[in-house]
């Protein structure tokens, strides 16, 4: 392909072709494009960013707190997010009426704050786990979107799961955040929400982590 | 006895196979190759199991690095047509009384993120290089007192409503910098983020489930 073939006549007398090919040299075009190639494979975002998608509530001024949705407080866990990857949850609403809830230590690892919320989904997790590798191995076979609505209405239809309150003190990463919506994702909780951390809270994080845990509910100074 | 010659000529190799397959590889890289962006700043984005890709263009991000530093990009749309930051950065120099010229605005419009007053600004477009352009970064002000921020999204969405907001937090931030941020958002009725993270597996099957009690 790469080669010219010349042929050469004689001079005169013997008339016999002379093979004698021209070869095009390639090795520096072969060297500038390994170079080229090598440039564009660094350079090339092949991997693009991924996202998480939260979506937060309306945040309107004249909303009361009487326009806030009800929820019932055996449903409810408290998850505190302290920093320096220390987590605290309880459960309930603390009161000056009822016994101070205590205050639980945990942390991101497996068996940290993943097997309670494993626990308590249980129901929902294993129905989408279910659902899921149904799925996979082609028992049922159905589209993304079909997929996505049956696990959004499982979840809708979630009437034992906890309802997961996730608060972040002022010591706490953006890493923590993330971390813990991804908890929520892996365990398939179906309510969960990111609200302003209490001051109530922060003092029950400020006393545990002190070694005494709030028995009474504590008198808060207005500022 | 007649003597045995060795072969002469070298052994050649063919190189057309290779230089085609090197030319294949070339063009698609060339095609496929959509440069990395400098970016304002060193973020370490967070881990998270989310598949979900960002949006290529019509999308505002919102950088704060590991000091709470906060930078700003935005993109100029779907075509080269569009010019939403020329658009946008018409309407912060009005608001500051400020004026760029055709080529400064023209030059803006090619440039990617950046974190600084706006009276910076002008500096940073003719910033030499890339490493002069860094010196300029120190972070956009977001406080009440000049919040500049608040007004770069707020004509990000007023030139281009479609933009959505994407925020890349360095693991280490402080939640509280990126609460500052989404509170911003929402007074700009932006209640949907996307939260840059770099994709990691985690599977969990029902085996993992703790034994009943």
């Amino acid at each position: 392909m790469a080669q010219i073939e010349t042929k050469d006549s004689g001079k005169g007398g013997k008339k016999r072709a002379k093979k004698h090919s021209s070869e095009i040299d390639m090795t520096p075009m072969v060297d500038l494009m390994c170079l080229l190639i090598t440039f564009f494979m660094l350079t090339t975002a092949f991997a693009k960013p991924k996202v998480m998608v939260i979506t937060m509530p309306e945040k309107d001024k004249d909303q009361t707190i009487k326009d806030q949705p009800k929820i019932s407080a055996e449903r409810t866990l408290n998850i505190l997010l302290a920093g320096n990857d220390e987590v605290f949850y309880y459960k309930g609403q603390p009161t000056p009426e009822k016994p101070m809830p205590q205050l639980v230590k945990s942390d991101f690892s497996k068996d940290g704050i993943r097997k309670l919320l494993l626990n308590w989904n249980r129901d929902l997790f294993t129905k989408i786990t279910e659902y899921r590798d149904k799925r996979l191995t082609g028992e049922i076979i159905v589209a993304d979107s079909t997929f996505n609505n049956t696990i959004k209405e499982m979840k809708l239809d979630d009437k034992k799961g906890p309802i997961v309150l996730i608060k972040a003190d002022s010591a706490a990463k953006y890493r923590d955040i993330v971390n813990i919506i991804d908890e929520m994702a892996i365990t398939n909780i179906a309510s969960y929400a990111i609200v302003d951390i209490g001051q109530v809270e922060v003092m029950m994080i400020d006393a545990t982590k002190a070694g005494t845990p709030l028995i009474k509910y504590p008198v808060i100074k207005v500022k | 006895m007649p003597k045995i010659k060795p072969p002469v000529s070298t052994p050649r190799i063919d190189m057309t196979p290779m230089v085609d397959l090197f030319s294949l590889l070339l063009i698609f890289f060339v095609l496929t190759a959509s440069f990395r962006p400098q970016e304002a700043a060193m973020i370490d984005s967070p881990a998270s199991i989310s598949e979900k890709q960002a949006p290529d263009f019509n999308l505002m991000t919102i950088f704060i690095d590991k000091e709470g530093k906060v930078f700003f990009n935005v993109d100029n749309g779907m075509d080269s047509t569009t010019k939403f930051r020329e658009q946008i950065l018409q309407k912060m120099a009005e608001r500051y009384e400020m004026t760029f010229t055709p080529d400064e605005y023209d030059l803006f419009g090619r440039l990617s993120g950046f974190g600084m007053p706006l009276k910076d600004l002008k500096g940073w477009i003719h910033a030499e290089n890339s490493e002069k352009r860094e010196e300029f970064q120190v972070g956009m002000p977001f406080d009440s007192a000049d919040n500049q921020l608040g007004y770069w999204i707020l004509y990000s969405r007023i030139v281009n409503p479609r933009a959505e907001v994407a925020i890349k937090g360095d693991a280490d931030a402080s939640y509280m910098t990126v609460k500052e941020i989404m509170d911003m958002l929402q007074i700009n009725k932006i209640n949907k983020f996307n939260l840059v993270t770099t994709f990691v597996t985690e599977e969990i099957g029902l085996e993992d489930l703790p034994p009943e009690n």
